[in-house]
């Protein structure tokens, strides 16, 4: 019998396994007829290579600007301005959530302010924000940071309001304080639901820094496309989207593995 | 001798926009010292607002508690608290969870960590500290909440249907552990349950609250004739059926 199941189990393994390699395999053919398909049809001259750009034609301008360098730079700025933003957005987030959880008061009162600010589409801020603060680093860090942080304030708020209220009287029979009741339940018991807006928070500060970057940037990854566009070097545009998708995703896989470590600890 | 607990006549209504909650009406209650009470009720009927009472979580609308002598709220941290449920923190090992009073009251000292080692060793959670709660049966987390309420010394304990969330089998053994503890560490101890033979099982004398607003409606005094009295062995006692059919009688004429 027990052989009879251990065999039926290796069989379900060993077929999950072939399942998963099929689907591995399928994902890169896909990828692979993708790019060749593009190539021939650029090189058959069924599309425009210089609008629609090519595989060749993009490895060609990548490895120009690796060799003099001025990818990492365009490539290193956008990512400064991510992390920044990112970094400010969740902190300043959570800080002022930590505030309004604290104060009820100011909380009821601000209430419908953050509900039109969450709903107000928030690029349509960043032309004023050009004009007040300039065509610099500074106001595409504004701009991404007006982008996500309201949905953090609210979000973060809302796991701090639903923590389970007994756990919150637990403290207080200790003889403990609100400050006791933030430190050891409230903030401990939103980690996950902290992370889970970070989540969301990296992918609305890549928004908001590409939009900065195409409205007021002499730099980036944002720049080159505006600017690739502009002069027609569609490798240049190109070229940038693809990095930005593998920037969102290696980001976005950052975060994920920092879920991972912190729900070791919880949950 | 002077009762360790006194309730003088306590009034309590909670307040919202919908109206007035009266909750708890005239309760009066004297507990001695190493006494061990049950509290049973209707559900919704104030008793987990009387235990809030007690522990000062909550003022009454009127009257007073004074334990040993003196008014509730200077003296808060002589009572120990067991909530619903446990409430171990997940994000915490059971050592550190166990630690949590201490720690918001202030007073890892030494000689209470000292106490906690003992009370995990002699509660058999000694080789689980390390463990997640999540990785602990009901038993033992129920366990661990009530070492983490006795860290604090606290002389007076107030659980709050705390064998509620386990299973049947479960349920008997935890009372019957979690009464012997508090025999041996000598507490006093107020229970609350919807268990009418856990409450005779377990207590000196058991109180029958009324429809909200609680009332006390009838005090019984436990007497078994047993030489050494536990929870379990309480159950065989031959007065055992008496008490229950009482209480569930006094307690049919209120439910409906
Ligand atoms: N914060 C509150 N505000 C208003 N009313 C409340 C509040 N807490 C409890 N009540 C009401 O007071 C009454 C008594 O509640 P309490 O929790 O003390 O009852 P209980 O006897 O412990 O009930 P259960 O058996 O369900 O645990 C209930 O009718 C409840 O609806
Ligand atoms: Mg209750």
């Amino acid at each position: 019998m027990i052989t009879k199941s251990s065999e039926k189990q290796a069989a379900f393994i060993k077929n999950h396994k072939k399942q998963r390699m099929m689907i591995t395999l399928l994902r890169l053919l896909v990828l692979i007829l993708f790019i060749a398909l593009w190539e021939g049809a650029s090189n058959y001259q069924l599309i425009d290579a210089f609008i629609f750009s090519s595989p060749s034609r993009i490895l060609q301008t990548l490895s120009e600007m690796v060799i003099n360098g001025s990818i990492f730079y365009h490539t290193g700025i956008t990512l400064f301005e991510i992390l920044v933003s990112f970094s400010l957005g969740t902190f300043l987030g959570v800080l002022i959530a930590i505030l309004l959880w604290w104060n009820h008061q100011v909380s009821k009162i601000l209430e419908p302010y953050l509900v039109v600010l969450n709903s107000l589409p928030k690029t349509a801020l960043a032309p004023i924000l050009i004009v007040w603060l300039g065509h610099n680093i500074k106001s595409i860090i504004i701009i991404a940071l007006t982008v996500s942080i309201v949905v953090t304030i609210l979000n973060t708020l809302n796991g701090f309001h639903s923590v389970d209220k007994d756990k919150i009287k637990l403290i207080y029979t200790f003889g403990g304080s609100k400050m006791d009741v933030l430190r050891k339940v409230v903030i401990p018991a939103n980690y996950a639901n902290i992370i889970s807006t970070m989540k969301v928070n990296i992918g609305l500060s890549l928004i908001g820094v590409i939009i900065g970057e195409l409205l007021a940037a002499r730099a980036g990854l944002g720049y080159l496309i505006i600017y690739g566009s502009q002069v027609f070097k569609m490798d240049w545009v190109m070229m940038s989207l693809i990095l930005l998708a593998l920037l969102a995703t290696g980001l976005y896989q950052g975060i994920v593995y920092l879920e991972k470590k912190v729900s070791r600890y919880n949950m | 001798m002077s009762p360790l607990l006194d309730i003088k006549e306590v009034y309590y209504s909670y307040h919202s926009l919908e109206g007035e909650t009266e909750t708890l009406k005239k309760i009066s209650l004297s507990i001695h010292k190493g006494e061990f009470i049950s509290i049973v009720g209707p559900s919704g009927c104030g008793k987990t607002t009387l235990l809030s009472i007690i522990s000062g979580l909550l003022k009454p609308s009127k009257g007073e508690v004074v334990i040993n002598k003196s008014l509730i709220h200077d003296t808060a941290h002589c009572v120990g608290y067991m909530l619903q449920k446990d409430h171990l923190f997940e994000w915490r090992s059971v050592y550190s969870n166990v630690l949590l009073g201490l720690e918001v009251a202030r007073q890892k000292t030494r000689e209470n960590l000292d106490y906690i080692e003992t009370l995990l060793h002699n509660y058999g959670l000694q080789d689980f500290k390390h463990f997640k709660p999540s990785q602990l049966s009901g038993g033992m987390r129920q366990r661990a909440a009530l070492i983490r309420t006795l860290a604090l010394k606290p002389e007076i304990l107030l659980l709050d249907e705390p064998f509620s969330a386990l299973d049947y089998q479960t349920r008997l053994s935890t009372a019957d552990d979690i009464g012997k503890i508090l025999k041996k560490e000598g507490k006093t101890a107020i229970l609350v349950t919807h268990d009418i033979p856990e409450a005779v099982s377990m207590a000196d004398r058991v109180i029958v609250l009324g429809q909200r607003p609680a009332e006390i409606v009838k005090i019984f005094t436990i007497d078994l004739s047993l030489r050494n009295r536990t929870p379990l062995a309480s159950r065989s006692a031959p007065e055992f059926g008496q008490y229950f059919n009482a209480i569930w009688k006094e307690m049919a004429s209120y439910d409906h």
